[in-house]
């Protein structure tokens, strides 16, 4: 970060609102002490955020019985790790896990495959009826699925999709939101690149296969994220259509779970910790990418 | 649209010269269109005919074991007698009320703190985060149990601060809203902290500079540049937090399941209940009209007052 340092007299910069300049010259105390007092309320805002973690990893590493007491035990004083070898032979977890993980990824994936495809007709090609159309995506993200979903509940039961996965994925896989994202990323990058390869005689397939998908990644590291979790996380949706226990996923496993079992409190927390990592994980792999893909994505209306 | 009538007569240039050799011809559109296409087919299948095909249910007496029949506006007057439909209205506006001033202070807040440099500051994020892609199922147990009324930490916490009766959350008709409303605001401030942040990295820091200079507090900075800069992320979070808002179900059934009673009994779980339960379509649809009617009158509403201001 090369900053512009000519040009600014101020005597405070680290007490800049927005200053991603790294302070070359920070000589003030009160700076430093300022910076400190401010980690200090970072870390305890943070704390305070993850105490619902914190509470469900210890819970998962008791029994039953321990998980209520006055006052709370934040630490076992004795770990059951076995809850985590039960929890496979209580509840057929594997087989929710890998229901989940299966939707979750075939859905992520056509959502950008088909998304980043239609978003760089919406973004860098003209042709009439183009703008009306866009604005027809556009408008349904504001309309509330809920607002539809009964016709639509209607339609998959003649295609004959109730109690299918397929039914999920169609539902899912089509996302307005996904267009909507991809066009606002695609939008940042410069038409002269294109015309560029244009001119090369590129055909417009390749130019969105060899030049705005790798240029995309950002973008389609937040859109496959975002949709990986939201369908990880979905839960209306599987327990409308999914009837069959063999299709269940995570959520309506575990929920079903709580339902069963109400004072099972140890195993449903180790139940949680398990249907949550799988997205934990994913997200921190990809969270540079994320954060880089939204603030650039821009975002504006 | 209005010029390029003749084709390649004239040596005039078109005012745009978007390709060297663009004819008129169907080829950009047969190219464009198949861009859209694959996308567009399921976009429109289950999503465009549904909307429409629900509205006209909404006039329609249908269910699994009769034929549709034409009614006018039956399901309406029937939605009007019908009790649980006016708390369910009630308790959706009152979780909507509740989420999202809390859900836009909360995340602006975290946002604004966490837009600096700062050892650990991708840590910090990552933290703030992390209860957004926590599964939902998991975040309602887990919130329950915090908030069991006899030996819940959160009313541990309360009676540490000397409330001799803390409330009885979830199993209470008056406190489980705000249980619910309390969980869902944890859950959704990280998705929305990293809107603002987005939104916040646009602002030049120029103009900041400039204030300082001209002896601007944080206060004053904050309120004529940082607001105003913010607008256009502002609106969008706040259009996506009310379609979140109005749109509440699946948090609710599983932490409260719509109880004690009605309590918190909100739209989207009476059309699921209506319409996939009962099987009456028509209601459900009647129902779902009326949320969708909500939430585009507030987006609108949103969207004039922020054209206001930008005008």
């Amino acid at each position: 970060m090369t900053a512009n340092p000519t040009v600014e007299p101020i005597p405070h910069p680290a007490t800049a609102e927005a200053g991603p300049e790294r302070g070359p010259r920070r000589r003030a105390t009160p700076l430093t002490l300022r910076s400190v007092a401010y980690s200090v309320l970072l870390t305890g805002l943070c704390l305070l955020i993850l105490v619902p973690f914190v509470w469900m990893i210890s819970s998962s590493l008791k029994h039953d019985n321990q998980v209520f007491t006055v006052p709370t035990q934040w630490i076992p004083r004795e770990f059951v790790w076995s809850n985590y070898a039960d929890i496979w032979t209580q509840i057929p977890m594997l087989a929710y896990l890998h229901n989940s993980a299966f939707l979750a990824v075939v859905i992520s994936f056509l959502q950008v495959i088909t998304g980043s495809f239609a978003a760089y007709g919406f973004a860098k090609l003209r042709f009439p009826g183009r703008d009306w159309l866009f604005l027809a995506y556009l408008a349904t993200i504001a309309v509330p699925w809920q607002a539809y979903m009964i016709p639509q509940y209607l339609i998959m039961e003649q295609l004959g999709l109730v109690d299918t996965h397929l039914s999920i994925i169609l539902l899912q896989a089509f996302g307005a939101f996904g267009v909507f994202l991809m066009r606002q990323y695609y939008q940042s990058i410069p038409d002269e690149l294109i015309e560029a390869a244009r001119i090369d005689g590129l055909s417009e397939y390749r130019i969105w296969w060899r030049i705005m998908l790798p240029l995309s990644r950002p973008a389609i590291a937040s859109l496959g994220l975002l949709t990986f979790v939201s369908t990880w996380n979905d839960y209306m949706g599987p327990f409308i259509y999914f009837t069959s226990n063999e299709l269940w996923t995570v959520q309506l496993g575990l929920r079903s779970f709580v339902g069963q079992y109400d004072a099972a409190y140890a195993m449903i927390m180790t139940g949680s910790v398990i249907s949550v990592l799988p997205v934990v994980l994913v997200f921190l792999l990809g969270q540079r990418q994320f954060i880089q893909g939204i603030a650039t994505s821009g975002l504006k209306g | 649209m209005t010029v390029s009538t003749a084709p390649a007569l004239r040596k005039r240039r078109p005012p745009e010269p978007a390709a060297p050799t663009r004819r008129r011809s169907l080829r950009p559109t047969l190219v464009g269109w198949s861009f859209i296409l694959p996308n567009f087919l399921g976009f429109a299948l289950l999503t465009l005919v549904p909307m429409v095909f629900g509205l006209a249910l909404s006039f329609m007496d249908w269910s699994p074991w009769g034929d549709p029949e034409w009614v006018g506006f039956e399901n309406f007057e029937r939605m009007i007698r019908n009790s649980t439909f006016w708390i369910a209205l009630w308790n959706t506006t009152y979780y909507a009320a509740g989420h999202i001033p809390l859900t836009m202070a909360i995340s602006l807040g975290l946002a604004l703190l966490l837009n600096r440099t700062l050892a650990g500051l991708g840590f910090f994020r990552t933290a703030f985060f992390l209860p957004y892609v926590t599964s939902l199922v998991a975040v309602a147990v887990v919130w329950n149990m915090l908030f069991n009324p006899t030996s819940g930490p959160v009313n541990q916490f309360l009676q540490l601060l000397g409330v001799s009766d803390p409330p009885g959350w979830t199993s209470s008709t008056a406190w489980a809203m705000p249980a619910v409303i309390v969980a869902s605001v944890w859950r959704d401030m990280g998705y929305y902290m990293v809107l603002f942040l987005a939104g916040l990295q646009t602002i030049p820091n120029e103009l900041y500079e400039a204030a300082r200079v001209d002896g601007a507090n944080a206060w004053q900075r904050f309120w004529n540049i940082t607001l105003p800069g913010l607008r256009p992320t502002t609106f969008f979070v706040l259009v996506m937090c009310t379609v979140a808002s109005f749109k509440v179900f699946d948090l609710i059934v599983v932490m409260t399941d719509g109880g004690p009673g009605r309590a918190t009994k909100v739209l989207s779980q009476m059309i699921y209940e209506e319409g996939i339960r009962e099987g009456r379509f028509g209601l459900a649809s009647a129902i779902s009209l009326v949320l969708f009617v909500l939430v585009a009158g507030f987006t609108v509403i949103q969207f004039l007052i922020q054209r206001r201001r930008e005008a």
